[in-house]
């Protein structure tokens, strides 16, 4: 059977923003992902527990209220907590150019800014999750 | 990595939550992994309560399984969800959006949430159901609820699963009840009218009931009609009430026996058809195939006779090989 890639869409934070997520989930679906939606103001524990439960090979941060810097470096602290370090986590949104080393250092594997293309998008999701397993 | 992927049995044994999750996946895509880790571990099978939840798309079946789980989780039973979702029939991706509906339930200590693909299927449930049902049985859930994708009036997959089967339905649907056809009205043991504040569900749940009059009822179980405004949490704790009360009935007059026998036959069936296509399959292979359905549609003989033809080459195969 095929495996299919599964996708965990999450917005962290208090920003009530999830068109970006949504457009995100629909593009995902359409390359053939199951993507698991989990809406607005997560908290990266509720994150990182959907993750785990669901068994996500990605998980997809969206966040417009600025607060990215720290959200998105925690769920990635949390997935090493639970041994779960292998998911890939990848961010978006409206984040400042400045702010993109530190969060790659943080273990965020690639930030999207608006106007970048759903292609971009899906073609980095395939070529970074492993399908050998 | 990727051991860890494939290496879950022992960690599932111990309770792991990870090791739950990767088995899941494993149902889906490596079914025979999951059913050699079954057979080995059967004496763990057959104690949870399966409970099905189905309906119309938008009766608010996720919300009414969140709030319901929650009550049960509550009174401290562990539970196992299983929100089943359609797939797209053209790319074969999907959103899976029902967690979206049970925002603090997913969370609780004492519960496991998985979102499944239908990936195709069509009865409201993926094939992978049924043994993701049994890890979670295995794994050593109280209760099990699968909320089916959104039914009309066939799919009626849930009874081949569930013991105890809710059938929601809400005011204002359609031609009302008569709209939900007799499929999915039978499979009931328990109804639940639900978004109950809204205009029209006093008629609803009266129509439920003198439905249930006219049918025939050779049980001793009377089904329950519930009003429920899952939203607010209200008829939530009658409906776990009744829950519980319907498999204190399936227990004590022995009918859970007999429906989960009734389940095993139609299963085994099922694994021996499958069994035998795939000897089939490899005795006799495709090009055969090809040939005789060409045959079939250029008139040169019926169907029936090519199947016949099949079945006669591969008794033929099985007896030269012994």
């Amino acid at each position: 059977m095929e495996r299919k890639i599964r996708v965990l869409v999450a917005k962290p934070g208090l920003d009530g923003h999830d068109r970006g997520a949504k457009v995100i989930a629909r593009a995902l679906r359409d390359a053939g992902m199951e993507v698991i939606y989990t809406g607005l103001r997560q908290t990266p524990e509720q994150i990182v527990t959907a993750a785990i439960q669901e068994d996500v090979d990605v998980i997809g941060l969206s966040c417009l209220s600025g607060a990215h810097n720290h959200l998105f470096p925690r769920v990635v602290e949390l997935l090493k907590e639970q041994q779960a370090e292998d998911i890939l986590v990848i961010g978006g949104g409206v984040i400042p150019d400045t702010d993109i080393p530190g969060l790659k250092e943080a273990g965020i594997k690639e930030i999207f800014t608006p106007g970048t293309s759903m292609q971009d998008v899906i073609a980095f999701v395939e070529a970074n999750v492993s399908k050998e397993d | 990595m990727s051991a860890r992927k494939t290496n879950w049995q022992e960690a599932f044994l111990s309770g792991d939550v990870r090791a739950l999750a990767r088995a899941l996946s494993a149902a889906e895509n490596e079914p025979t992994i999951v059913q050699d880790f079954l057979r080995e571990h059967s004496q763990r099978l057959g104690r949870a309560h399966i409970i099905g939840i189905t309906g119309p798309p938008g009766a608010g079946k996720s919300t009414l399984t969140g709030r319901l789980a929650t009550e049960l989780a509550n009174r401290g039973f562990s539970l196992g969800l299983l929100l089943v979702d359609p797939s797209s029939p053209f790319t074969g991706g999907a959103i899976l959006g029902d967690r979206l509906r049970l925002p603090e339930v997913a969370y609780h200590p004492r519960v496991f949430v998985r979102s499944m693909s239908s990936r195709g299927s069509m009865g409201g449930l993926s094939k992978a159901t049924n043994d993701a049902i049994k890890l979670l049985d295995a794994f050593g859930k109280d209760i099990i609820i699968i909320e089916t994708v959104g039914t009309g009036q066939s799919e009626t997959d849930i009874i081949s699963v569930a013991d105890s089967v809710v059938v929601v339905a809400v005011p204002g649907l359609g031609d009302d009840i008569q709209a939900m056809k007799a499929g999915i009205l039978e499979i009931a043991d328990l109804f639940v009218v639900n978004k109950a504040d809204r205009e029209g569900a006093e008629k609803t749940e009266r129509e439920l009931r003198n439905m249930l009059k006219m049918q025939p009822n050779s049980s001793d179980w009377s089904i329950p009609v519930i009003k429920t405004v899952a939203i607010k949490d209200e008829g939530i704790a009658e409906l776990a009430d009744q829950l519980l009360a319907h498999y204190e009935y399936l227990q004590s007059s022995g009918l859970l026996l007999e429906q989960r026998a009734a389940r095993t036959r139609a299963e085994l069936g099922e694994l021996l058809r499958s069994q035998l296509m795939r000897e089939i399959d490899s005795l006799i292979g495709p090009a055969r195939y090809e040939e005789l359905a060409q045959e079939v549609v250029g008139g040169k003989r019926s169907v029936y006779d090519a199947a016949y033809e099949l079945w006669q080459q591969f008794l033929g195969q099985i007896t030269s090989n012994q």
